[in-house]
């Protein structure tokens, strides 16, 4: 879609799809009184500066136009500097010893006769050339070459857990904990986000991730901009509006259990991304954006989520700052290894390629950065076809503000861990702090617990890195 | 076999419809290759095919093992659980059928009420003979009988038709809840007929003893497909399904129930399953080979001995850890919040004492005062979907069903991965977006056109806001509504058409029937209706 668009007029049809999304809702002038049998105070108006219907709640006694300023303050933070966390997760734990194959060492064909990369299949990994980028992260070792991935080889964390579920919810929730609920994106954002803001931490997926699962403020899920329109059976003007804004007030009122104050807040926020996300949809047949580059079309969604994110990170009018979505495929290959991985992961890192080159083309690269994650790495020993659940696992930031250099060194087989699994070299929890102190300037410790300022030397959780150049 | 879903699932934004069916199907890994098998080319390829439908990943698993698992539960106790006896209110027969149930018929509710609580729950935990399926058998949009075992998304809507139409309501909640407990997805099985057979046996078990569901999941053909049961022999073990079976099955994470060790040793205990590949049936044979068996000795939980797969079983649901894993799981799936320590002890004393007997702990559950009186949960997706086509007289006349509970978060036979769906995060912005989308779907055959042909009955001219919110609320069956909701829709039919919206006499028949259809869109999204 986005590659083969011919519709270049990108302004005219936002406003079209603005004027659709706006007809027919009342407009609010100072001192008109609240509306009828709303439990809190809601505002909805047209913000000038975005050209997008707001709605807006419990915000007290403000008029619209200090709404208006301060939502456009607020939304609009300080661009084009206002930075973005990309965080995009590998299901499934995947094979670290493929991703960056150690084809120096005798061990790794010991341990992996029918698995293991041979020399010469991919390129040599320059920071240490024992390793090896899998052929099909091609785009990641050209990005590494422009001194833009920042390489942890070896990550993780001590006791490792090989379970998926803990291992990737102590990843999720930022600490080593099986109780906690929210996520530690939404945790920063529950300390510098916005309370009236839910695009500020965005899903691209049909569910809303947990990583981003906040306790104060609000956050969504979109599946993609173009499949977020509301339409019903023998519903139309003039109440199409009227309807969708009832349906959102009904998430304004009482909740006698947190099971229904889970529902109503879906209603509330679900009517505000529906208009802050409609410009970006596909209109009448025309997309609502074009790309300045060419996605791969394998991939299913992913390339689709990530030229439409990209989109939106360009108008940076829009208050997102931290985004999750899932990777091509499944990573938990314990059989069928090779195909898997090689499909799964050239795809993915195609389109990660093509997003990157979209922002440095919209000469927006400079305020965000890619996180690639996964669960754990896999065993250093195969099981025949495949390979178990291991411990330490490889993880990359990538961007153009980034230094570029690898985190931790590569531990080698030679001295595995009391399970025969790789020993890690950084903790994920160093990189989230460095993440949270330095390029999002917040002191890490209010995000994961004891993690202090976030800016770089010696933490709870070893050696915080400097991440930015 | 994707085109005609694409072609029979569109009729509202024709171009998203089919993007989304489009969407739906891919696995998320490859199905795995029978790695000592010759034939791969062909094998291949079948994949190759199967991979142009790309599944997006729903679902993801936030929390580790539900919270509600306790890390030192109280010795089992042979005090009964508490429970409430006397009539069932109206409140609470709504609530017994939407949770043990896909809930209330038009009238049901009603009818039930006033019924001793005992007798209530029994009719539903006691059911005798095979189950009836009352009203029209499903169809797909042409009208012809479903293939559940062949045409993609027809499985989940052939058991979305159990759902609406089944007499044993329990019986196909519970095996609802096995499909979660024991998550495989047809993603990685790749055989819609292996799925169904898993599905049976699911429902054959659905509330006997967890022994014989257990040992008869643990030799399932699509569980060894789906934790690579068929490729764990005693040269190469492979711990997949050694791990889920103690995290996921039978104990817990976490708890200090297994060690690293258990599971290495456990998998061994596994091994000797084995299957052939043929080209045109694809995994064939599924047996124990004892000469893919580790015989030597492992040690268990402490245990040794030369133990096989069923001994694996027999170890799991013989650890002490394993009664307060299996009520405290059994119970979320029915009540939001943990139960007190008293309780959990009373359930584990009756599970033990019941020879582990589902309907035992369930009956326990359904008469306890936190479920009858406690606060809300949120309704499953397909429970949701299943519940308004019962409300409105809907049987299964379209395949739309299986896209529209994916978008939702829900699609039968894909949970997203093996601990199943996470039940505590039904809903966010997409997918209650995805809830207005099938909400809609629903009114489809029903709805009050604004603009009849000629010959066709008009809409009133002169319906009033009240009467109009009563007809709504009739159409969905009188569901229960808070009265806050209930006044803000009532608030919202009084205004909508007022301040000069209606400019001209010809627009008070349409525009009237558009309030209809609006109200009942309100009312079936309202968050009212998502919880129970």
């Amino acid at each position: 879609m986005a590659q083969s668009c011919s519709c270049n007029d990108f302004y005219r049809t936002r406003n079209h799809a603005i004027a659709q999304a706006g007809s027919g809702l009342p407009s609010i002038e100072p001192g008109q009184p609240l509306p009828a049998g709303s439990g809190m105070d809601r505002r909805s108006f047209m913000l000038r500066s975005v050209g997008a219907m707001l709605s807006v709640y419990g915000a007290g006694a403000l008029s619209p136009q200090h709404f208006e300023e301060g939502i456009a303050a607020a939304a609009a933070a300080t661009p084009p500097k206002q930075p973005v966390l990309v965080s995009i997760f590998m299901e499934g734990g995947w094979d670290a010893l493929s991703v960056l194959a150690p084809v120096k060492e005798a061990r790794y064909h010991e341990l992996r006769p029918n698995l293991g990369k041979k020399e010469g299949e991919g390129t040599i990994f320059a920071e240490d050339e024992d390793l090896m980028w899998h052929p099909q992260a091609s785009g990641l070792a050209q990005l590494h070459a422009e001194g833009k991935v920042t390489v942890f080889p070896a990550i993780g964390y001590d006791p490792p857990d090989e379970s998926h579920f803990t291992s990737r919810h102590y990843w999720e929730v930022g600490e080593l904990n099986a109780q906690t609920r929210s996520g530690w994106m939404g945790r920063y954002l529950d300390v510098a986000g916005d309370s009236q803001n839910p695009l500020q931490g965005l899903s691209l997926d049909y569910q809303l991730a947990p990583a981003l699962a906040t306790t104060k403020v609000p956050v969504a899920a979109v599946s993609s901009p173009s499949d977020y329109q509301f339409w019903a059976y023998g519903l139309g003007d003039p109440l199409t509006n009227p309807t969708l804004d009832a349906f959102g007030r009904l998430g304004e009122l009482g909740a006698p259990s947190p099971a229904f104050a889970q529902a109503r807040t879906a209603s509330l926020d679900t009517n505000i991304i529906r208009n802050q996300v409609a410009p970006f949809a596909e209109h009448e047949g025309k997309p609502g954006f074009t790309s300045p580059v060419a996605y791969p079309s394998a991939g299913g969604d992913f390339p689709l989520r990530l030229a439409a994110l990209a989109a939106m990170l360009d108008d940076e009018e829009l208050p997102i700052k931290c985004v999750s979505l899932s990777a091509v495929g499944g990573y938990d290959t314990h059989s069928d290894e090779v195909e898997t991985l090689s499909t799964n992961l050239g795809e993915t890192v195609a389109s990660v390629l093509a997003f990157q080159r979209d922002l440095e083309a919209r000469k927006i690269d400079d305020r965000v950065i890619i996180q690639l994650w996964s669960e754990f790495g896999r065993r250093p020993e195969e099981n025949g076809s495949g390979t178990d659940h291991g411990a330490a696992g490889v993880s990359f930031l990538i961007g153009s503000r980034l230094k570029g250099e690898m985190v931790g060194e590569f531990p080698g087989l030679s001295k595995l861990d009391e399970n025969e699994n790789l020993v890690n070299t950084s903790d994920f929890r160093a990189m989230y702090a460095g993440i949270l102190g330095q390029w999002f300037q917040t002191e890490a410790g209010l995000v994961i617990p004891e993690a202090g300022t976030g800016l770089a030397g010696p933490s709870a959780y070893g050696n915080v890195p400097a991440l930015i150049a | 076999m994707n085109a005609t879903v694409a072609a029979s699932s569109s009729k509202p934004g024709t171009a998203s419809a089919k993007a989304r069916a489009h969407k739906h199907g891919t696995p998320a890994a490859h199905p795995p290759k029978h790695s000592k098998h010759h034939a791969h080319k062909k094998h291949r390829k079948k994949h190759r095919r199967h991979k142009r439908h790309k599944k997006h990943l729903t679902g993801l698993p936030g929390a580790p093992a539900p919270p509600t698992i306790p890390l030192n539960p109280p010795p089992p106790s042979n005090t009964p659980p508490p429970f409430q006896g006397g009539p069932i209110s109206l409140a609470q027969a709504r609530r017994l059928l939407w949770r043990a149930g896909f809930g209330p018929t038009p009238g049901q509710a009603e009818a039930l009420a006033g019924t001793p609580i005992d007798e209530a729950i029994q009719n539903l935990t006691r059911p005798s003979g095979e189950p009836a399926l009352h009203g029209p058998t499903p169809t797909d949009d042409e009208g012809n009988a479903l293939t559940p075992a062949d045409a993609w998304g027809q499985d989940h809507c052939w058991w979305l038709d159990r759902m609406v139409r089944s007499d044993q309501q329990l019986v196909e909640r519970m095996t609802f809840i096995w499909h979660d407990w024991f998550a495989n997805s047809n993603s990685k099985v790749n055989d819609q007929q292996r799925m169904l057979d898993q599905n049976a046996l699911f429902r054959s078990h659905a509330l006997g003893s967890f022994d014989d569901l257990f040992m008869a999941v643990t030799s399932d053909p699509a569980m060894l497909v789906f934790l690579d049961g068929i490729y764990n022999n005693k040269w190469d073990p492979n711990e997949n399904y050694a791990r889920e079976m103690m995290e996921l099955f039978s104990l817990g994470a976490d708890r200090g129930a297994y060690t690293e060790t258990d599971v290495r040793e456990m998998a061994r205990a596994l091994t000797g399953w084995t299957a052939d590949w043929t080209e045109n049936e694809g995994l064939q044979k599924f047996r124990f080979d004892k000469n893919r068996f580790d015989e030597g000795t492992k040690t268990v939980f402490g245990k040794t001995g030369d133990w096989g797969w069923e001994d694996a079983v027999r170890l799991c649901v013989s650890h002490p850890l394993h009664a307060s894993y299996f009520v405290s799981k059994l119970w979320s799936y029915f009540v939001p919040a943990p139960p007190s320590q008293e309780t959990l002890a009373s359930l584990q004393g009756l599970y033990n004492s019941s020879g582990h007997s589902i309907r035992a702990v369930v009956e326990a559950i359904l008469a306890h005062p936190d479920f009858l009186n406690g606060p809300e949960l949120v309704t499953p997706p397909v429970v949701y979907n299943a519940g308004l086509l019962r409300a409105v007289g809907r049987g299964i006349d379209t395949t739309a069903w299986s896209w529209l509970c994916s978008g939702a978060g829900q699609q039968l036979f894909y949970p997203p991965n093996v601990a199943g769906w996470d039940f505590t995060r039904w809903l966010d912005t997409s997918t209650a977006k995805a809830r207005w989308e099938l909400a809609s779907y629903v009114t489809s055959e029903t709805y009050a056109n604004p603009w009849p042909g000629k010959g066709e009955a008009k809409y009133s001219e002169t319906e009033e806001a009240l009467p109009a919110l009563e007809s709504a609320l009739a159409y969905w069956a009188n569901p229960q509504l808070t009265g806050e909701t209930h006044q803000s829709l009532a608030e919202f039919a009084q205004t909508c058409l007022e301040g000069g919206v209606i400019q001209a006499k010809w627009q008070n028949s349409p525009f009237r029937a558009i309030r209809q259809n609006a109200l009942r869109m309100l009312i079936a999204t309202s968050p009212d209706m998502q919880v129970s």
